[in-house]
């Protein structure tokens, strides 16, 4: 018991929470946009991993972490668009053409990296984004030392999520995106344009999910690896749900992930020695379902969610 | 702007015509990626087609890795006909190579003609009994069984990791993580003398065959079909949707766990953690370039098998990344949905010709 207590009052348990819940955040909040526009996007996995090489690759090459960042997200824009335009304008089903940007972006991907560094043994590396140190601040007790070990990119996150709550849930923007996720007939009847408010969702949602991807390459690890999303993907499509499809619960959602998983980590340390890590590296996943499973009952799914909508059609 | 008009008829020319085109286009759109690479684009298809039926070698290669490709392309296909997402077919194929190794290494002394039946049903079983869980999840609890049986596949593969250093380690092994190999009596038998195509083909050519029957001439099948046209019409009419998902739940894992059977029994001789280069997935892109037809699948899986084996052979003589095939098998699966638009509709760009 004490040695969980010593855990949970450790700052760095709870540096270690956000970073891990850092690129989630980003993630939720790209999967809750397409979803709140009335678009799954399973192409979320490949996302992640496109921007991840993308970022790296651009940093790599001489470019700094804002512009890799930018490029990270450009790429993933482009990858959202093809989602779009396969599910939007023509109406296709949303589950296998996500399944299938998914694959076509991972190894796109990892085609471009063999492609780039055909001989390499060990990933080379870039000089990631290094903790921001606010003089005054960092010195606080506790909150300094949990939240000043962070990144810029995790501050990013953290204002992305009052900027998207803020853009839903005051903005005729918002209040749009909402409604086309729920009722697309109505939103055509008020002279909006269905098919542009989607494709945007979903283009601005995937460019989101890129810099999820990014903050693995450029600020968590310094390198680029085969397989380094792990699931990261598809655990935020559960975690929307989860979150009911609202950006402060996505948050806080990614922050409990976080936690749990920097938890296990701990405890692994404590008693690996009884315990296979296989069985600490499957909590994760685990508890995805898990958070999936307990929240499915009560969802309330945007509506339109994977429903085609065609012009002058119910 | 773009319009789609439904088809009042659809030939079955243009059925079977689309997928072909499709993979065509992307076998085609592969020149940019080699290109890109520094190869020359003539010669690598040269070699890519060479590498997939030029010898009776590499046919029985691309035989070899159709064998997997078609039950976990049937996998995909029975479910999603039901709208069933089962995208777990890789973590299901792992839970039969895992029930196949704990059957047939040893455990069970039998000959051959009893130990390799169990040893298929045991896969069977265990690819049927992983996509239960987010089947009844589904059903039962509303969970979408998209997420769940993608996550599965990293928790099998985790549990797959822990017995192979564990429980299941081959203490002959020399401490790599590779399971006991399976016995003599439990191996599936070479189809051509020293050539690695094995009677696992025989079985996915019958599971083919049985789900072609099942789909089309079976009570079972209608249902199928019904609960994927609309769930809530099938409930109205009569038909037990929730029995209809477990069923085709059971039957999909069950394909896919026998895939995991065969590269055991059939190929490799052990398990190791790398079984698989995305079987399961790949079995998707094969379910949709087949139309979701149990038969299509086995033609789709050749072509998939012979991306992937043209592919590698390419790769080895030229140098040009062999994530090629990942990216050609991907560029079908989005080819294929777009060429589905021309079965379905008429597509009309421009002109504003009204029709109602």
């Amino acid at each position: 018991m004490i040695e969980i207590l010593d855990i949970l009052v450790n700052p760095n348990f709870w540096a270690a929470a956000i970073r891990i819940a850092t690129p989630l955040i980003f993630g939720v909040l790209g999967a809750l946009i397409c979803e709140r526009s009335g678009v799954l996007n399973l192409g979320i996995e490949g996302i992640f991993t496109a921007g991840a090489m993308a970022g790296w690759m651009a940093v790599w090459l001489g470019a700094d972490l804002w512009t890799g960042v930018a490029v990270a997200a450009a790429v993933g824009g482009v990858f959202g668009l093809l989602h779009a335009i396969l599910t939007v304008p023509f109406g296709l089903s949303q589950h296998v053409s996500g399944i299938g940007v998914t694959l076509f972006a991972t190894s796109l991907s990892y085609f471009a990296y063999r492609t780039a560094l055909p001989d390499v043994s060990s990933p080379p590396r870039i000089t990631p984004f290094q903790p921001l140190d606010i003089e005054g601040f960092s010195d606080l007790p506790f909150i300094g030392a949990a939240l000043f070990q962070q990144t810029p990119l995790t501050f990013l996150a953290l204002f992305l999520v009052l900027a998207v709550a803020f853009i839903l849930n005051r903005t005729p923007l918002g209040f749009a995106i909402r409604a086309v996720g729920d009722n697309p007939a109505a939103v055509e009847a008020q002279g909006l344009s269905v098919f542009g408010l989607r494709v945007g969702a979903v283009i601005v949602g995937s460019a989101l999910m890129a810099i999820g991807g990014a903050f693995l390459t450029m600020s968590a690890f310094d390198a680029f690896f085969f397989g380094m999303v792990n699931g990261r993907g598809w655990i935020c499509i559960a975690l929307v749900v989860f979150a009911s499809w609202r950006p402060g619960k996505a948050l806080l959602g990614a922050l409990l992930f976080g936690a749990f998983d920097a938890f296990q980590v701990r405890l692994q340390t404590e008693v690996g020695a009884f315990v296979p890590g296989q069985v600490f590296l499957m909590l994760p996943y685990l508890l995805s379902i898990f958070a999936l499973v307990a929240a499915a009952r009560k969802a309330d799914y945007p509506r339109a969610l994977l429903k085609p909508y065609f012009k002058g059609q119910r | 702007m773009i319009r789609f008009e439904p088809r009042e008829y659809v030939s079955t020319r243009r059925v079977i015509g689309a997928p072909v085109f499709a993979a065509l286009i992307a076998l085609a759109l592969a020149a940019i990626p080699i290109w890109s690479a520094g190869a020359d684009i003539a010669t690598a298809y040269v070699l890519m087609v060479n590498g997939a039926i030029g010898s009776v070698f590499a046919i029985s290669e691309l035989l070899a890795r159709a064998t997997p490709l078609i039950l976990t392309g049937l996998a995909a296909a029975v479910a999603f006909r039901a709208k069933l997402w089962n995208i777990g077919g890789e973590g299901q194929l792992y839970a039969g190579a895992l029930a196949a190794v704990a059957v047939g290494s040893g455990s069970l002394a039998l000959p051959s003609y009893a130990l390799i039946p169990a040893v298929l049903v045991a896969g069977a079983l265990a690819g049927a009994a992983v996509m239960l869980v987010p089947t009844l999840l589904k059903v039962k609890l509303g969970a979408d069984e998209v997420v769940t049986t993608l996550l599965l596949n990293f928790v099998i593969l985790l549990i797959v990791q822990m017995m192979l250093e564990g429980p299941m380690q081959d203490p002959m092994g020399m401490g790599w993580p590779q399971s006991e190999p399976v016995l003599e009596e439990a191996m599936l038998p070479q189809l051509i003398a020293r050539m690695r195509v094995h009677a696992g083909l025989i079985v996915a050519l019958l599971a083919a065959v049985f789900a072609a029957i099942l789909m089309r001439r079976t009570v079972w099948g209608f249902e199928i079909r019904a609960v994927g046209a609309n769930p809530s019409a099938a409930r109205h009419a009569g038909i037990p949707v929730t029995a209809t998902f477990v069923r085709v739940g059971l039957l999909s894992g069950a394909f896919a766990g026998l895939a995991g059977v065969g590269e055991v029994a059939g190929l490799k001789g052990y398990l190791t953690a790398d079984l698989s280069p995305g079987f399961g997935y790949a079995g998707i892109v094969v379910a949709m370039l087949a139309g979701l037809s149990p038969l299509g699948v086995v033609i789709a899986a050749i072509f998939v098998a012979g991306v992937f084996v043209g592919a590698d052979s390419m790769s080895r003589a030229l140098g040009v990344s062999s994530y090629l095939a990942d990216l050609v098998v991907a560029m079908s699966l989005l080819c294929v949905l777009i060429s589905g638009l021309f079965v379905r509709y008429h597509v009309r760009i421009g002109g504003s010709r009204a029709t109602d």
